[in-house]
Parts: structure tokens; sequence; C-alpha cells
């Protein structure tokens, strides 16, 4: 077995969420100057100008690249032959995630009761929090900082098996169609297929974690993933949603087993601010 | 490549009449920041008669929760929210002389329709553009509703705030 102090996770957890909340990453920086490049609307052009400048402050400045700086979502991967020494692990999550916020001025975003209070808890905490049990002796901590524009955008559907890829096609066009320009596009799409209803969320958000523009290891997956990129774009919706060639930089697929019965598919949106980090120990 | 128009605020309305659908605007001026929670408050203070916590005559709302300032800045990045979410306590805001709203995304047919019959106009800031924007904003002083932390009443002095029409007092929308 090996031994973690839990304040390493703590830590771990901290500095993910401030360097994903600054630094968007010479990935993404690289696939928004192509889309500028690729653009003729001079509108699109033009927001896009705007973005890649924001992106260039928030890292030099090292200040949020978005108001918004998100829900925290935590996906934690725990391997068989770990042993946690010191705070209990959520609470050690959410005291990162604490200060984070407070540390770095990011913003506190959350209410403690969804409906009747509101009341914001002033530290961006708790965090929405997923664990993995794997092989091995390491963690792999990944953090989203999940903005909420894109959020309420997101949809999920049981469908019939017989709906197919067609039917997963023409939901995520949807999806994307009724969201129009209010998820902040340029925009990343995550969808989960398969599981039940609560696994096609969760592997719709992990698709949200994947380095841009990486494919799916799947080759039908992976074919997937392209034409729905092709047919999201040609939507035309355009960054800002003021019409262009770039409606979404990358969609990203991750599937599971499901039941004889169903087809669970759920699409998460996610913004151009696309932020999010990993680490092992 | 379109001009870009400078103009001041607080706007009126013949100086919104001279806006259209997809002019690039640079706004210089005074406006109000207030978002879900500001626009609750003020509505129902309304509903419950009480005045607003600012004269709202020809004055411009800016829907944004911005991030907290660090040591040194005015504010924090203030980039702007969904607006479709303000639609339910617009008209009556737009009834009472508001006369430009910036957000992002779609507003309701009945929103647009008020914009129309109110001669106002309703300007798309970038979203998530939120730390360019606020090197634009030169000034900032609490207005009400403290307790509400980033939704609390700002009037921010703004220059060269990088906005575009989306919905001109025609009632044309870019978004269709």
């Amino acid at each position: 077995m090996r031994n973690i102090d839990t304040i390493k996770i703590k830590n771990a957890v901290k500095s993910l969420f401030i360097q994903s909340s600054y630094d968007i990453g010479e990935r993404m920086l690289g696939i928004l100057d192509k889309a500028r490049e690729n653009e003729e609307n001079e509108t699109a052009r033009y927001v896009l100008d705007q973005i890649i400048e924001n992106d260039h402050i928030a890292r030099d400045d090292q200040v949020p690249m978005c108001q918004d700086t998100g829900i925290a979502v935590v996906f934690l991967e725990i391997g068989h032959e770990i042993c946690f020494v010191g705070e209990p692990v959520e609470e050690a999550i959410n005291q990162g995630v604490r200060e984070a916020y407070l540390e770095a001025y990011l913003r506190k975003s959350i209410v403690s009761d969804p409906l009747f209070i509101r009341q914001n808890t002033n530290d961006n905490t708790p965090a929405v929090i997923h664990y993995e049990f794997t092989r091995g002796n390491n963690i792999r901590i990944t953090v989203a900082a999940k903005g909420f524009g894109s959020e309420n955008m997101s949809q999920i559907r049981m469908m019939k098996p017989a709906d197919g890829v067609a039917g997963v096609k023409s939901f995520v066009l949807e999806c994307v169609r009724k969201a129009g320009s209010n998820p902040c596009p340029p925009i990343i799409v995550g969808v989960g297929i398969g599981g039940s209803f609560e696994k096609a969320a969760i592997l719709s958000k992990k698709a949200l974690t994947r380095e841009i523009g990486e494919l799916s290891v799947d080759k039908s997956y992976r074919e997937l993933e392209m034409d729905l990129l092709n047919e999201v774009n040609s939507l035309g919706i355009g960054p800002a949603g003021l019409k262009g060639k770039t409606t979404c930089l990358a969609v990203h697929i991750n599937y599971f087993p499901t039941h004889i019965a169903g087809m669970p598919v759920a699409v998460n949106i996610g913004c151009h601010a696309y932020r999010h980090a990993t680490t092992k120990i | 490549m379109k001009d870009i128009k400078h103009i001041t605020l607080p706007l009126t309305a013949d100086v919104v009449r001279t806006l259209h659908i997809g002019d690039r605007i640079l706004l210089s001026g005074y406006l109000f920041t207030a978002r879900d929670a500001a626009h609750k408050r003020m509505i129902e203070g309304l509903d419950q008669g009480r005045e607003l916590p600012f004269d709202i005559t020809n004055q411009t709302i800016f829907y944004v929760g911005p991030s907290p300032a660090k040591p040194g800045q005015i504010i924090g990045s203030a980039g702007p929210t969904t607006s479709y979410r303000m639609d339910p306590y617009t008209e009556q805001l737009l009834e009472l002389g508001l006369k430009g709203m910036i957000g992002k995304g779609l507003r309701s047919q009945s929103v647009i329709d008020s914009i129309k019959k109110n001669t106002a106009i309703y300007f798309a800031a970038v979203g998530g553009a939120a730390a360019l924007i606020a090197k634009s904003i030169i000034s900032k002083e609490l207005i009400a509703y403290e307790d509400l932390g980033t939704e609390a009443i700002s009037k921010l002095e703004v220059k060269d705030f990088p906005v575009i029409v989306v919905i001109d007092c025609l009632g044309n929308c870019l978004y269709d």
C-alpha cells in the first residue's frame, strides 16, 4: 500500500483550479488562431480577435479569462493500492477549492440551496466530486471549472436503440441549434452515450475534460466525432452566435455499455473558455 | 471593414435611432450592473411600491457578475452573462425608461416588442471576453444590494467598451 497525505490532494486541486482559470493553454490558443484564419465573416473574425486577445490578457495578467469561474467539478481516480492519511478526502478537495477561489480572486458562484434559500456559500464549495477506483498506486485528479451559460444549454435524452447513429446526430444538432448564442460559442460538445440516466451525464462531463480535439481511440466513435464536428459547424451559428464557420471547436464522445432496452444520450456543452486540468500524484 | 462607432452613455432615443443591427460600437460613459438576483429584487420592490435604487431614465444595464478585483484592480473579469434569464423583468424596466441593455444571447419576442415600443436597444458583448472587457472599465461605485455580492448593483464608468448591436429599435435581430 502507498500512503498519501490528503493535503497533497488539497494542494493539487487548488493549483489546478487557479492554473486553468487563468491560462487556456497553447493548444487551445493554436486552435482559436486557426479558426480565426479560416473565418471569412468579418464579425466572426472580430469576435475571435476579442476572444484570443482576452485569453492572452488573462494569461499575462494572471486573471480569470471569464468572470464565471464556474462550479468546481472534480474527478478523482484512485488506485487500489492507495491508503489515505490526514483529513478525509472530500474535505481536502473542498478545502482546495475554497483556497483557490478565495486566494486567486475567482468568483464565488455557488448557492447553498438551489430552490428556496439561494444563499451564496462565499467560497464556491461544495465541489461536485466523482470518484472512480482503478488499478495501481497513483491518484489522478482532473478538475473542470464549469461555467453555467453553457451548462444551462445541456440536455439528456433516453433514446431508443432503434434511433441509432442518425438519432444521436440529430439530438446533438438539436441541442446546439437550440443553444444558439447562449453558451458562448465557439463551443466544445461533450457527449455521453450509454450506461444509465446519470451515467450518461457523467460520461458527457468527463468528455469535457479531454484535451481539446483529442479524438476517441475507437474508430467508429472517432468518425462520429469528426462527422458531428462538421455537421455542427454547418449550422453557421458562429462565434458569439453572430454567424460564421466556427460554431464548435471539438466534439468529444465517451461511451459505456448499456441496457438492451435503451440508449441514454447526454449532451454537455462547454464554452470556449475551456477550463480543465489534470495531474497525477 | 465596417466603421466602429463611438457612442456616449447615457443614451437618448435620438441616438438609439441611429444604431442598427451589426453595428460595432465602442461605448463610453456610465452604466449600471444588474443580473438575476438584482432584477428580482428591483421588480419585487416595484411591486411593493418602492422606487428603483437609481433613476433608470435613459440608462443602460450591463448583465454582469464580475469576479473579485485583485489588489490594484478597479474590477475583476467582467464579461456578459446570458440575457434570457432577465427577460421576465425587462419589459417593466423598459416601460420605466431603461434605454440600453448589454448581455449575450437571444431575447424573448415580448422583450423584442418592448424594445421596439420604447425605442430602446440591446447590445451583445462577447461572452467570455471578460478580462478584455474589464480593461475598458475605469471606475466602479456600489449603488445598491451590497449583500448580493457579485450580483450587487454598481455604477460603472467605461471607456471604449466593445459591443455589437443585436436588437435595434426597429425590432431587427442579428441572431435571426
